[in-house]
């Protein structure tokens, strides 16, 4: 990858002044270290921020990301930044978007909606560029309690030192070593810590080269994602056409595996490219451009002793899906508040072990589902390639055939369901949420009936939700004196009173039927807003025992609770 | 010949009929179409995996053993 930074990017230099260590000032201990400076890394310092952990962060570069890149932010990444404080300027910044549209030669083939129903607060998807939401988030870490951000130092060296680990960075005033008790390796697909410690990272690389062009010009084309397959001003390959902030359109095509990257980079091979796209007379600047190979591949795991990986330091795919920016922070959204308890010695380190399980779980969904859109697209063989024609041309009269088609499936959050920290249902349930699930949002109104939003009430801590009056009637609220982090959240429908200022309102029905929260229904909700295990009943012994095996404490704990 | 209501010599002379005229590039599509439809036809996973099982040709190791 060469490539010209865009135009327009915010560009400044990130302030860099020298480490306090290098004049004489003591060694730090700090408790969590974060390696890497792009969305995961930021995202991760804020989120420890907002558990009360003091975080130090390295960046080798002073500068937010050179290129778009990661362009399409999902509606569980934006739901997550909500609850980082950074949704806002994501959201009013960004192209919102939830139409797709697949064709053939020039013909429609399918078209879909992402988000075909009401009553969510954030849309299916966002599409920013990746230096606009890295900017976002470098400003938010900026206000965090506790956070230390240094650019332009570059981690060098790692070493357990029996109690935690040391660090070796390098700055342009010179080189010193800070110790962690834990380090969070966001360093990238290329990541020099997962080179350090002579980690495998292994999978799939794919046959096939793509042109990626970021192009600025005032377009008609409407806000929907467009994929072609073997389109007449491209014949024989894709192209993906996607809009971002400030008329900036990505434009993605497909060049096969003999195309020459450097050649196909130069203006001069690119601009009749767009140009056949595009028409010829239309005027437009390049702002980016970058011919790259895919891969699909993964550590085996993700936690190393006191060194976790998350993002694309663990886990790489192919960009159809958009599961590669969207899954690194989910990755955070799942490992901060693990670390967090861990850290204060509210759970046992092997808490952790499950952030490997759950995200590895959700990992290998990324990448079977990039991994078979990536085959869908660049088809290996002939006969691979016979088939993929025969779908398409099937795809004009038959339903079956264009729910075939794959362009990418679109990043969803995974369900954690059957993950070791869940509680299985020990009743049936018709609908609702499952445990491992992510909450869905729905409408409500707060106790002065101002309208909000379900999930801006859960997350951060564990939230167990019923309706107002099983609260009320179980005595809920006076259950669990001793559990400092267990939030209540009662439901009542329109009309009802509130019983506590705390209650919300469930204005449109909504959310009762998206939990299918029937009277004497109990959810037990996560930190992230997974579900941890749900109930019919009312039972302070069985959500005690949940709450317990959410936090991964092990089965002595358990037997004594029961 | 007919067993269990199908008539064999039927479908296969329908079979062969689809490739009348054809090159090999256009059988080639027209079996794959064919392939999908079937598969969606049957409607059950397992038991077009089991014929995906079926059809599959023995590895060269096998062949050359053979």
């Amino acid at each position: 990858m060469t490539e010209a930074p865009p135009a327009s990017l915010p560009y400044a230099p990130l302030p860099y002044s020298p480490a306090p260590e290098l004049s004489g000032g003591p060694v730090r201990r700090w408790p969590v270290v974060i390696v890497g400076g792009g969305p995961v890394g930021l995202a991760a310092a804020i989120d420890c921020s907002l558990h009360g952990i003091p975080a130090l962060l390295f960046d080798k570069d002073d500068r937010v990301s050179d290129g778009s890149r990661a362009i399409c932010w999902a509606k569980r990444t934006l739901e997550i930044f909500d609850r980082l404080g950074v949704a806002r300027p994501v959201v009013d910044r960004g192209i919102t978007w939830k139409l797709g549209k697949v064709f053939h030669g020039d013909q429609l083939i399918y078209s879909f909606d992402l988000l075909p129903e009401e009553g969510h607060k954030h849309p299916a998807f966002v599409n920013l560029q990746q230096y606009y939401v890295e900017s976002d988030l470098v400003e938010r870490a900026r206000q965090m309690p506790g956070v230390e951000t240094r650019w332009q130092s570059r981690v060098v060296g790692l070493s357990e030192d029996g109690e935690g680990v040391v660090l070796e960075v390098e700055s342009p005033d010179g080189g010193y070593s800070v110790a962690a008790d834990w380090v969070i390796a966001c360093d990238g697909a290329r990541s020099p810590l997962r080179d350090m410690l002579g980690l495998d990272f292994v999978g799939k690389v794919f046959q096939d080269r793509f042109l990626i062009a970021d192009v600025k010009m005032a377009a008609a084309f409407p806000t929907e994602r467009r994929f072609w397959f073997d389109p007449p001003f491209h014949p024989g390959g894709s192209a993906l056409l996607h809009r971002q902030a400030d008329d900036v359109w990505r434009i993605d095509l497909q060049l096969g595996w003999d195309a020459d990257p450097e050649e196909e980079r130069q203006p001069e091979k690119v601009i009749p490219r767009l140009k056949a796209m595009l028409g010829e007379d239309a005027k437009f600047e390049l702002e980016w451009v970058s011919v790259y190979t895919f891969q699909c591949r993964r550590l085996k795991r993700f936690r190393h002793g006191r060194v976790i990986f998350a993002g694309d330091s663990a886990h790489q795919v192919s960009p159809f899906g958009a599961r590669g920016g969207n899954g690194g922070v989910q990755d955070v959204d799942n490992l901060i508040w693990k670390l967090a308890l861990v850290i204060g010695g509210e759970a046992p380190d092997s808490l952790l072990d499950s952030y490997d399980e759950e995200r590895i779980l959700a990992a290998d969904e990324n990448i079977l589902n990039s991994t078979r859109s990536t085959d869908f697209i660049t088809p290996k063989g002939p006969g691979a390639q016979a088939l993929r024609d025969a779908v398409l041309s099937l795809s004009a009269e038959h339903d079956f055939a264009r729910r075939t088609v794959n362009s990418g499936r679109l990043s969803i959050p995974a369900k954690l369901t059957g993950c070791g920290l869940q509680t299985p249902d020990d009743a049936s349930w018709a609908g609702g949420v499952a445990p491992g699930a992510p909450c869905p949002d729905a409408p409500i109104e707060d106790a002065l009936a101002r309208p909000a939003w379900l999930l801006d009430r859960l997350g951060g801590a564990f939230v167990l939700m019923a309706r107002e009056e099983d609260l009320a009637s179980g005595n809920v609220r006076d259950a669990f004196p001793g559990i400092r982090d267990l939030a209540v959240l009662g439901i009542a429908e329109a009309g009802e009173a509130l019983r506590s200022d705390s209650g919300v309102t469930d204005v449109s029905g909504l959310l009762t039927e998206r939990f299918a929260l029937s009277p004497g229904s109990f959810y037990l909700i996560r930190p992230d807003q997974h579900v941890a295990a749900r109930w019919r009943s009312f039972d302070p012994k069985k959500v005690r025992q949940a709450l317990a095996r959410a936090k991964g404490l092990d089965a002595t704990h358990l037997r004594e609770i029961a | 010949m007919t067993v269990g209501g199908v008539n064999r010599d039927d479908i296969y002379e329908a079979l062969v009929g689809l490739h009348h005229g054809l090159d090999a590039e256009q059988s080639l599509l027209v079996s794959n179409r064919l392939i999908l439809l079937l598969a969606e036809q049957i409607g059950d996973r397992d038991a077009v995996l089991q014929a995906i099982e079926a059809a599959r040709l023995p590895d060269p190791v096998d062949r050359k053993r053979g």
